[in-house]
C-alpha cells in the first residue's frame, strides 16, 4: 500500500481522477471546477486600490474555491513529501539532453535547482523565471478568463468554444517560450 | 462564510487533486518542458483523459438534469465565444509563464504543499498580475 502512494502514477490512472474532479465540484455543490479564481478571491479580499473588478463579495462566492485550494497544498504535502517518489522522473531522453545543452544539471527534484532556489532570485534568470513567469500566469489566467483547470479541463469538458480558443493561445504562448525564448534566457 | 460539511467536503475535493498532480508528476517543470517539446504522451495523456471523463460526466449531469447534494439543478454558465482577443492573448500570455514557471496555478499550490517554498515567489507574482489585469481590465480589448 505504501509503494502504491510513492510510486509515480500512469497517466491513465490520473488523467481520470483529474477528470473527475470536474463532476465532484459540480454535485458537491454546483460549483465549476477553476483554480486560477483563487487568485482573483485572494486579490479581493484585500482589495488593495479599490479596483472595481474585485469589489464582489469574495465570501460568498469564493469560499468554497479557496477552501478546495488549502487542500491543494494539503494534497502537495501529503503527495510530494509524506509520499514523495525517491526516484527521479522518468523523463524523456531527448528532453533531458536539451535541457543538458541550456544548462540544466539537477534532475533528481519536481523543479530544477539551477532555476527554484532561494538564492538564485538575485539572478537574472532566476527573476524571469520565477516572478516574470508568476506574474504571466495570474495576467494570463485573468484575461483569458481561466487557466488549465476552468478552460483546458472544465470547460473543453463543456463543449466550450471560448476554452478551446484559449487553449490554443496557452499552447501558442507555451510553445514559443519553449523553443524560441527559454534558449535566450538559460 | 462556510458551514463545517462544505469545509470538509471542498477540502477533501482539492486533497485528491493536490495529490494527484504530485503523483503524476503534473506538478515538475520537467514535465511541462517535455510536453511543450512533444517528447511524451505523458501530460496528453493526463490532460486527454482528464477531458474524456469530464465531458462524459457533464454531458451526463446536462442530460438528466442531476441535482446536486443541495438539492439544486446543476446549471453551468456558458463562456462567451466572441471575445477571441482576450482567449487568444490572455491566453498566450497565460502559455508563456505556463512554460517559463513550469506550473500553472493548481501544481505551483500543491508544490507549495510539498515544501518547496520558494514557489511562494511566484504565487506573489501571480497575485500581482491578477491584479494589474484587474487595474487595466476596462482599458484591455476583449
Amino acid at each position: 500500500m505504501f509503494d502504491l502512494l510513492t510510486q509515480p502514477w500512469p497517466w491513465y490512472i490520473a488523467g481520470p481522477i483529474v477528470g473527475l474532479t470536474v463532476p465532484m465540484l459540480l454535485i458537491m455543490g454546483g460549483k465549476m471546477f477553476g483554480i486560477s479564481e483563487n487568485l482573483r478571491h485572494a486579490c479581493a479580499a484585500c482589495n488593495i486600490g479599490n479596483v472595481e473588478f474585485f469589489n464582489y463579495d469574495w465570501k460568498k462566492n469564493g469560499a468554497w474555491n479557496l477552501t478546495f485550494l488549502i487542500g491543494v497544498v494539503f494534497g502537495g504535502f501529503l503527495g510530494g513529501y509524506i509520499f514523495a517518489n525517491p526516484e527521479p522522473i522518468q523523463l524523456a531522453a531527448s528532453t533531458i539532453n536539451d535541457l543538458r545543452e541550456l544548462g540544466i544539471t539537477d534532475f533528481t527534484g519536481f523543479v530544477p535547482a539551477e532555476l527554484f532556489t532561494w538564492e538564485v532570485l538575485g539572478s537574472g534568470t532566476g527573476l524571469i523565471v520565477l516572478v516574470l513567469g508568476g506574474f504571466l500566469v495570474g495576467f494570463g489566467a485573468r484575461y483569458a478568463g481561466g487557466c488549465t483547470s476552468g478552460h483546458a479541463i472544465s470547460g473543453l469538458s463543456d463543449l466550450q468554444l471560448a476554452s478551446l480558443i484559449a487553449v490554443i493561445g496557452f499552447f501558442i504562448g507555451g510553445l514559443l517560450m519553449t523553443w524560441f525564448i527559454y534558449p535566450i534566457i538559460l | 462564510m462556510i458551514s463545517a460539511k462544505d469545509f470538509l467536503k471542498y477540502l477533501s475535493a482539492g486533497t485528491l487533486f493536490g495529490f494527484v498532480l504530485m503523483k503524476s508528476e503534473v506538478v515538475s517543470w520537467f514535465r511541462i518542458q517535455e510536453m511543450f517539446r512533444f517528447d511524451s504522451f505523458h501530460m496528453y495523456g493526463i490532460i486527454g483523459l482528464a477531458i474524456f471523463v469530464g465531458l462524459i460526466s457533464v454531458q451526463i449531469i446536462k442530460r438528466k438534469n442531476v441535482k446536486d447534494l443541495e438539492g439544486n439543478i446543476i446549471t453551468i454558465p456558458p463562456k462567451d465565444p466572441k471575445q477571441v482577443t482576450r482567449y487568444i492573448v490572455g491566453g498566450s500570455m497565460f502559455g508563456l509563464g505556463w512554460a517559463l514557471l513550469g506550473a500553472c496555478p493548481g501544481p505551483m499550490f500543491a508544490l507549495l504543499g510539498s515544501g518547496i517554498t520558494i514557489i511562494i515567489v511566484p504565487i506573489l507574482a501571480a497575485l500581482a498580475g491578477t491584479w494589474t489585469y484587474g487595474a487595466l481590465r476596462t482599458k484591455l480589448p476583449h
